[in-house]
């Protein structure tokens, strides 16, 4: 519960969208619309795999307008502690899973006069709620949007249907790429660029963004941080009393919720610090994965980002 | 520099150059002018790509458009108050783009004129870049009447609109870049307590 | 459950007055017998039947005086009811949380009807039958937070959320405790609570936004403060404190029990879905003096709070000039008994 209110849903329908992507329909078990949500909000799907629990955020694409379902989209990755894996091979139509309510935090800012919309790949799951609420409100916006190859444009030919010559493709295969030096320099004052895709491809346009002159309060990210896989540790929770290990394709609080301590938590990307934790003791090396912890509180030891972080080493005692 | 534990009241952080803008949009008034020198003299890549509106008037008798003149700036309006410095701020902000910085010198109800036009076409007030210059007076905003007291050293003041006598409370409101200014007597009516010199 | 709403005033000649079951569903907000600034913050969640808190929104037999109050305000002075442009999503949001509350708990009363975006709603206390499109705006007579707001008792605030701070861009309040909306409009968190006193230097601001930055939606907070007014009056705001501050001064041993009034904002805090705003709530409740003796335990416990209250907060209050003549007419009723813990009469 610490998450939040928790929503029970069933899988309505899947649809691969690309050889890599599944797009899942999930609609409330007792038939209640779902709730209202905005622009760049994400859940938490809670999956019930043979050993253990998973729980991983998936931002939200829509909702039918009935509110009867919502739509996420999952890639399968490679590196995947067993989240996506378990929603591409374990998940059919009539599963079970549970969500959290939406959480933003990778919201429009209202304030500005202009949006520029920036995908690549799965990322675009975000920006597509974006550009749908930017055409209700008919606000100016431009989306760029770019894919390996035109089978993995799971989103393009939806885009371009609902938004027409607002909408730019950039395909890999084709050695198209997002030129941010022609894009950004001449944005109107008050414009907001927003960016959702592989890490290096935040840090290259927000690297463009800085380079033509925008100031960081107009630039927007969000990074899809899975928590990454690790060596497995040992771990005491010194308040409670609980000793016991975190697996190699777990994180450290899905560790903590397995071992019955209710731990809060928001986005379990890293990002939102809803679940930061005070660290006893470790013996051996914290490895901080998260984005809301300073530099100098990552080099402390004091605190780690249990959604995210982990233990390289021995054992790991927290204040829980 | 103010210093101050006001908590309402904006953190002047200073007029520094940020080297990433394409183009720098400085609005100054009187001794501002001051702070526009310290932070561009020598800086030609900077000063290239600067435009810089200056009010002389204001808060200081010395007029310092020659040495600014001497910048090398990309432009230098020279305007004659501080309310058609703002009018022609507005239509600069107008056509600007988003590598544009904007920046503000002088004295408090100065900056918080500049950072309400910036606000006013897009520009998030944490990207504008400001260093308070000048008197320390105050700008006050009756809060029953709703007029602007200017230049206030004194507290209380007779608010110059409605004639209340008020109490200029620490308390700033970046939106109308000015403090509070409350009834100093409403509870003791005909009781003037005497005026004492505070922010000059 | 139908309230019998009573009319009153809450201006010159202050008719307003609590029923003996408004006194006891009264939300007294001590529950020790000493007070410091604290973020005393909890989940909104229903409290016992017939209390303030049973309902999110609470509807109670001041309704119709309180919103005749609220129009005369809004219509001497405009500038209580403000809203920033990109406030209008937020707006609505605000309009489905009131009706629907007030709808569900209070169906005698009120009645909504959705068919899509085609709204009907039915104010029966105030006779307004009125049918709106969701969303729409020209729809209504006046702008949607307006709207709603001239229809439910409290302030609210709308606060946007951007650059990990919340912004006060929108709100109406005409029964504030001696603060500005005009002023404030388009401040920060931090900036809105500048000049209240010791409560910076405790870390308490930092700690209530953090928490506050990461409200989820289905989950609103709540919290009570207090502060003590002369005569009931609602609008105490800075704008015509020239005119009511001279009550301070009338306070007096024969008339105490009947002029001061503890001044209680149950205070709530609800994540908007649509807008991803937060909508802060400060509905004010006032009792008497003499009123609230006639719970022994509070009696004795206001007593002892006022009496033992740092000079800061009497100060900040606004209590200077009568809390010696109420701490002195409370004495009478503290009898110097241990008192229960928590804040319900015993």
């Amino acid at each position: 519960m610490s998450g939040g209110v928790e929503i029970p849903v069933r899988v309505v329908a899947i649809e691969q969208a690309t050889p890599t992507v599944k797009r899942f329909s999930l609609a409330a078990r007792d038939g209640a619309p779902l709730p209202l949500y905005s622009a760049g909000a994400h859940v938490v799907v809670a999956m019930d795999a043979a050993d253990r629990r998973i729980k991983n955020p998936y931002s939200l694409i829509d909702r039918s307008p009935d509110g009867s379902t919502y739509r996420i989209g999952v890639l399968r990755t490679q590196q995947s502690r067993g989240g996506s894996a378990f929603m591409h091979e374990q998940v059919a139509v009539g599963s079970e899973l549970t969500i959290t309510m939406p959480v933003n935090l990778f919201p429009l800012n209202r304030t500005g006069r202009k949006h520029l919309l920036i995908a690549g790949g799965i990322g675009v799951t975000p920006i597509y709620a974006m550009a749908e609420e930017l055409a209700r409100q008919s606000v100016a916006y431009e989306i760029h949007y770019a894919m390996r190859d035109s089978a993995h444009g799971a989103f393009a030919d939806e885009l371009v249907a609902r938004h027409g010559d607002r909408v730019r493709l950039y395909r890999d295969d084709c050695q198209e790429v997002i030129a941010v030096d022609r894009i950004l320099p001449n944005q109107p004052l008050g414009t907001h660029l927003y960016v959702c895709g592989p890490e290096g491809m935040i840090n290259a346009i927000l690297a463009g963004g800085r380079a033509a002159g925008w100031p960081e309060e107009n630039l927007h990210a969000e990074r899809f941080l899975a928590p990454p896989g690790g060596s497995p540790f040992a771990l005491r929770l010194a308040k409670a009393g609980i000793t016991t290990e975190v697996r190699a394709d777990q994180s450290l609080l899905e560790a903590i919720e397995a071992a019955g301590v209710d731990a809060a938590f928001l986005c379990r990307g890293g990002a939102c610090g809803q679940c930061e934790t005070r660290v006893v003791s470790a013996d051996g090396e914290l490895v901080h994965n998260d984005h809301f912890l300073s530099d100098d509180e990552k080099a402390s030891g004091a605190k780690i980002m249990t959604c995210v972080s982990r233990l390289k080493g021995r054992e790991l005692v927290l204040d829980l | 520099m103010l210093v101050s534990n006001i908590k309402s009241r904006p953190v002047y952080g200073g007029l520094k150059v940020d080297d990433a803008a394409r183009r720098h949009l400085v609005a100054a008034e009187g001794e501002g002018a001051l702070a526009v020198l310290a932070a561009f003299a020598g800086r030609a890549e900077a000063t290239a790509r600067a435009t810089v509106l200056y009010a002389p008037g204001g808060s200081a008798g010395e007029d310092h458009a020659a040495k600014l003149a001497a910048l090398g700036l990309d432009d230098l309006f020279v305007m004659p108050s501080q309310a058609t410095l703002i009018t022609r701020l507005n239509v600069i902000l107008a056509t600007a783009t988003m590598g544009t910085r904007l920046y503000a010198a002088g004295v408090e109800g100065f900056i918080g004129s500049v950072v309400a036009a910036g606000m006013a076409h897009g520009v998030d007030q944490a990207s504008i870049r400001t260093e308070h210059r000048g008197s320390l007076a105050r700008r006050v905003q009756c809060v029953h009447c709703k007029g602007m007291t200017e230049n206030v050293t004194v507290s209380p003041v007779v608010c110059s609109h409605c004639g209340i006598q008020l109490l200029v409370r620490d308390h700033f409101s970046r939106r109308l870049g000015a403090f509070q200014g409350v009834s100093v007597n409403a509870e003791t009516p005909g009781e003037i307590p005497p005026a004492e010199e505070l922010y000059a | 459950m139908t309230i019998q709403f009573k009319n009153e005033t809450f201006r010159d000649d202050f008719t307003f007055s609590n029923s003996p079951e408004a006194i006891r569903r009264f939300p007294f907000p001590f529950d020790k017998d000493q007070y410091m600034y604290a973020v005393n913050i909890e989940q909104h969640m229903p409290g016992p039947a017939k209390s303030a808190t049973e309902f999110p929104i609470d509807i109670d037999e001041h309704y119709v005086s309180e919103m005749r109050d609220r129009a005369l305000v809004l219509k001497a002075d405009p500038l209580r009811c403000q809203s920033l442009p990109h406030m209008i999503t937020a707006e609505w949001d605000l309009v489905e949380l009131l009706m629907e509350s007030m709808a569900k708990h209070y169906p005698e009363h009120f009645t909504l009807t959705r068919d899509g975006d085609r709204w009907h709603w039915i104010n029966r206390p105030l006779e307004i039958d009125q049918t709106f499109t969701f969303g729409d705006a020209a729809t209504l007579p006046c702008p949607p937070m307006e709207y709603v707001t001239r229809q439910c008792q409290g302030d609210f605030c709308l606060l946007d959320q951007r650059n990990d701070n919340l912004w006060m861009d929108a709100g109406i309040v005409t029964t504030q405790a001696d603060w500005s909306l005009d002023f404030d409009m388009g401040m920060n968190f931090m900036e809105w609570h500048g000049p209240v006193p010791l409560a910076h230097d405790m870390g308490v601001f930092d700690r209530a936004l953090k928490f506050l930055l990461n409200l989820q939606q289905g989950r609103p907070v709540r919290r009570l403060n207090w502060t003590m007014t002369v005569n009931p009056r609602l609008d105490t705001s800075p704008e015509n404190y020239h005119k009511w501050g001279i009550d301070r001064t009338t306070v007096t041993p024969e008339n105490v029990g009947n002029k001061v009034h503890l001044r209680v904002e149950l205070q709530a805090l609800w994540r908007l879905p649509r807008s991803n705003a937060i909508v802060f709530s400060i509905r004010c409740y006032l009792i008497k003096m003499e009123e609230l003796v006639t719970i022994p335990k509070w009696g004795r416990r206001l007593h002892r709070v006022l009496r033992d209250l740092p000079p800061e907060l009497v100060d900040y209050k606004g209590l200077t000039r009568f809390r010696d003549t109420t701490v002195d007419y409370l004495a009478r009723h503290d009898d110097g008994a241990p008192t229960s813990p928590g804040f319900f009469p015993d």
